[in-house]
């Protein structure tokens, strides 16, 4: 075994150890969704399928963005029993910015900030049961902010 | 971190902002160098050790991570705790109680 390989084995195994509290904390990232390139991948990551068009969800974000590193994103889903809000940038080298998951009384409403490399389409999609319903918004991105 | 939880009628709206880099690994520093990815990716919240909100998050989140939101089961003086760990394995923690808005 080369000396590279053997450092490899060793630091993977450490990772392995310290990850394992996590596991019991929190579900594991979801790696194949987060680093997909393309929307469609990203979705499929994350099992979505058969999305419905609702205007149950409510997206405020501004209509043109100065500065693509900081846009404020207000998501608020009217749908009942929603359980996630997951949040993409259909142009951003890479689609999915993150999945919020709600329980235990956490309202499926959520205030953040993004970053948008160009101008491009927000699409939010919210799983409730085993449906899924989506909604977007288009911000003209004047900075790219995805360096 | 910074943490803020306000009880108004029902609804305890709770804000938080924590200090992080959040780097995509595509940028590079003044010498042409790649700087190496460095982001938040899972974000646990409990009110009273009861898990509320958890959170996946890639490399689009913007710098130093800012996020409200909103717990309906939340009573004054409840404690609400914070947990995030990055793709370098590193986590922090915040506690807050629940106060009057």
């Amino acid at each position: 075994m080369q000396r590279r390989n053997f450092l490899g084995v060793i630091m993977a195994a450490s990772a392995t150890a310290l990850l394992l509290p996590l596991r019991a904390m929190a579900a594991v990232w979801n790696k194949a969704a987060f680093e997909a390139n393309k929307l469609n991948e990203a979705e499929k990551g994350l099992a979505i399928n058969g999305e419905i068009p609702s205007k149950d969800i409510e997206i405020v974000a501004p209509d043109r963005a100065e500065n693509g590193a900081i846009v404020q994103l207000e998501v608020n889903s009217r749908i009942p029993n929603t359980e996630a809000i997951a949040v993409f940038v259909e142009k951003n080298p890479t689609a999915l910015i993150g999945n919020f998951m709600f329980s235990n009384g956490a309202l499926p409403q959520i205030v953040t900030r993004i970053k948008m490399a160009e101008t491009s389409d927000i699409k939010i999609i919210v799983k409730a049961g085993s449906q899924y319903f989506t909604a977007s918004k288009n911000v003209v991105v004047l900075e790219n902010g995805c360096g | 971190m910074k943490m803020r939880a306000k009880l108004t009628g029902d609804t305890v709206e709770v804000k938080v902002i924590i200090s992080h880099p959040m780097e995509t690994g595509r940028k590079k520093d003044d010498f042409g160098q790649l700087i190496p990815a460095h982001f938040i990716q899972l974000v646990t919240v409990t009110l009273n050790d009861k898990p509320v909100l958890e959170m996946q998050w890639g490399t689009g989140i913007s710098k130093n991570p800012y996020l409200t939101f909103y717990l309906k089961s939340a009573k004054l003086g409840d404690k609400i705790t914070v947990n995030w760990v990055d793709n370098l394995g590193q986590s922090a923690s915040g506690e807050i109680a629940v106060v009057q808005g």
